[in-house]
């Protein structure tokens, strides 16, 4: 499975670039509002046609502006999860459910994992946010797509409801072997669910890859911003400790986090924020941050103000370190250095933590 | 019902409701398409064709019924060429019907395009990506969604028949058990000597009539917004 977009359009005063090409798994498209992400997924899906360009899926072109080809929206079998879910208000879930599905074969299936069995006879009107949304993904699943397309579907939820479907949304990923283009500007929610990231800003792919290599690049940061900035690495559920915190194995050593429902073994996939890490030369003693791992010190990449990135290599994975440039030349901080990364616990959120089946890729 | 109204009159009731039906339904197809292109279509002469649609409802009654004697008399060319497959429709019944249709077409399309204009685009588009053909969308979406502006039109199309006049009297005519409806005979029996109390109870059917059509078209649009729910 391969969807290879190599488009131009112009959006108001801004032209839009977007060249990349997604494969199995997640690929992200993120970028912050207005950076063209949505016109993006709208001219894969057939809704918006491009001033030039080539969308191929498959070795099928779907849209080639030269040749005068543009396969109309309904031949095109992608499952478009919209930002509002866009369920008929006329029919009900069942009937919704159905609606692009040759048979009622793979309901069962598609109920049992996003969990909406219950709702079936129900009217979307009275269906919650975050209701809504797993059924319009249901939906949009049963069309047996050949590439799921998912523009925020979480734009419109808080922050409980995100929580929610987050982890369905993981199972998808991992049982359904379906491809996923995922559009969003929430960094945790990429983290959590991209094996490839697309970064779009200001109309213009600035950099594409898999997701965990380029979340560990300190030189993607700005286009990132420097809150967003994170490394994401794969941690094993260890054990539940008593006073509400979980132990979870990584590469470098070992982790104590927030309570994570899961049981041992379990695999995750954490974000680690670059501005909760902070690095000391020696090992802190009678420090109140519980997790302490020895680091390497592999780049320093200032940036624009006073913050430098700082990659450090913990065990096989790479983690940053935002830190200001006073602290980093008063350690006299360099490559290939040794020192030990600090993150309080606390300070990784629910939110940042995934369940994975997949070791994400591209460990560098 | 036959025993309070004469022959005569029950005649003109009949017929008026018989030329409202028809002219109904056989409008509402054409009315459907002419509103889906209005509210959807982007193509040149939307504007043109939007003046041609509702050109009936500002034009003198008697103008159109004069262009359509002048159109399907069985001297112009659509009239015989209508001829020779059969149809006759000048001082015919059937000439009614048609003068009714067209005077109730623009209201007819009015409220179905209003309908249609409120359905939300975006439930279309999202039909599209689950495979479904334009056809699709129209009948499973935008049709069901419209359905109580639909109704309404329907409603007013037959209303706005049932009471026709001047279009009507200009093309067919005022014949008896042909043509003559229930405005004509009104009319008719105003002019007749002693003719008031006879008058007096087709105005009575036309009030009832009319009352029951709005009357049934609110409960339905009703029953069709709770049904859509949201």
């Amino acid at each position: 499975m391969s969807l290879e977009v190599a488009i131009r359009h112009r959006l108001g005063g801004m032209e839009l670039v977007a060249d990349f090409s997604a494969s199995a798994g997640v690929t992200a498209l993120f970028g912050h509002s207005g950076a063209g992400k949505t016109t993006v997924v709208g001219a894969v899906a057939g809704l918006v046609r491009p001033d030039a360009g080539r969308i191929v899926l498959d070795g099928e072109v779907l849209f080639d502006a030269e040749a005068g080809t543009d396969l109309p929206v309904h031949r095109r079998r992608f499952g478009y999860v919209f930002q509002d879910a866009r369920l008929f208000p006329h029919m009900t879930v069942r009937r919704n459910l159905l609606y692009g599905a040759g048979g009622d074969a793979g309901l069962g299936r598609v109920c049992d994992l996003l969990g909406i069995g219950g709702l079936l006879s129900r009217r979307p009107g009275t269906l919650s946010g975050g209701e809504q949304a797993r059924v319009a993904i249901g939906r949009a699943l049963l069309s047996q797509p050949r590439m799921l397309l998912m523009d925020e579907p979480f734009a419109s939820l808080d922050q409980a409801r995100k929580e929610e479907i987050l982890p369905y949304l993981e199972r998808l990923r991992d049982e359904a072997g379906i491809p996923i283009l995922y559009v969003s500007h929430a960094v945790e929610e990429v983290a959590r669910l991209a094996d490839t990231l697309v970064v779009l800003d200001s109309g213009r792919v600035v950099r594409a890859g898999p997701a965990a290599a380029l979340f560990a690049d300190p030189g993607l940061a700005p286009a990132l911003g420097p809150r967003a900035a994170g490394a994401v690495i794969p941690g094993r559920v260890e054990a539940q400790h008593e006073d509400g915190l979980t132990e979870v194995a990584v590469s470098g050593g070992r982790l104590l986090l927030p309570r994570i429902d899961a049981g041992a073994g379990a695999a995750l996939r954490i974000r680690i924020a670059a501005q909760d890490v902070m690095l000391s030369l020696s090992r802190p003693e009678r420090v109140s941050a519980l997790n302490i791992l020895p680091a390497t010190i592999a780049e320093l990449h200032p940036g624009q103000g006073p913050g430098v990135m700082v990659q450090c290599r913990c065990g096989e994975d790479l983690i940053l370190a935002r830190i200001t440039r006073r602290s980093a030349e008063g350690l006299a901080l360099a490559p290939g250095q040794s020192c030990y990364a600090v993150i309080k616990s606390v300070a990784v959120a629910r939110g940042d933590v995934g369940q994975a089946q997949i070791v994400p890729p591209g460990r560098v | 019902m036959t025993g309070w109204l004469g022959p005569e009159e029950w005649a003109a009731v009949a017929l008026s409701l018989r030329v409202a039906f028809w002219a109904t339904l056989v409008s509402l197809p054409l009315g459907l398409w002419v509103a889906m292109l209005l509210a959807r279509g982007r193509f040149r002469g939307r504007e043109a064709l939007n003046v041609v649609v509702h050109l009936p409802l500002v034009l003198p009654p008697v103008v159109v019924g004069y262009l359509l004697l002048e159109t399907f008399s069985p001297a112009a060319p659509v009239g015989r060429a209508l001829a020779s497959i059969g149809v006759e429709v000048a001082f015919r019944w059937t000439g009614a019907a048609l003068a009714a249709a067209v005077m109730g077409f623009p209201l007819m399309v009015r409220a179905i395009r209003l309908a249609i204009e409120a359905v939300d685009p975006r439930l279309e588009q999202a039909a599209a990506t689950l495979g479904a053909s334009r056809v699709r969308v129209f009948v499973t979406i935008t049709l069901p969604l419209a359905l109580p502006g639909v109704l309404a039109g329907a409603v007013l199309c037959f209303a706005k028949a049932m009471g026709e006049f001047g279009a009507t009297i200009t093309f067919v005519s005022n014949i008896p058990g042909e043509t003559r409806t229930l405005p004509s005979a009104i009319y008719a029996f105003l002019q007749q000597p002693g003719g008031e109390g006879a008058a007096l109870r087709l105005v009575v059917v036309s009030v009832a009539v009319a009352a029951l059509a709005l009357v049934a078209s609110e409960a339905l649009a009703r029953a069709m917004t709770r049904r859509v729910g949201s």
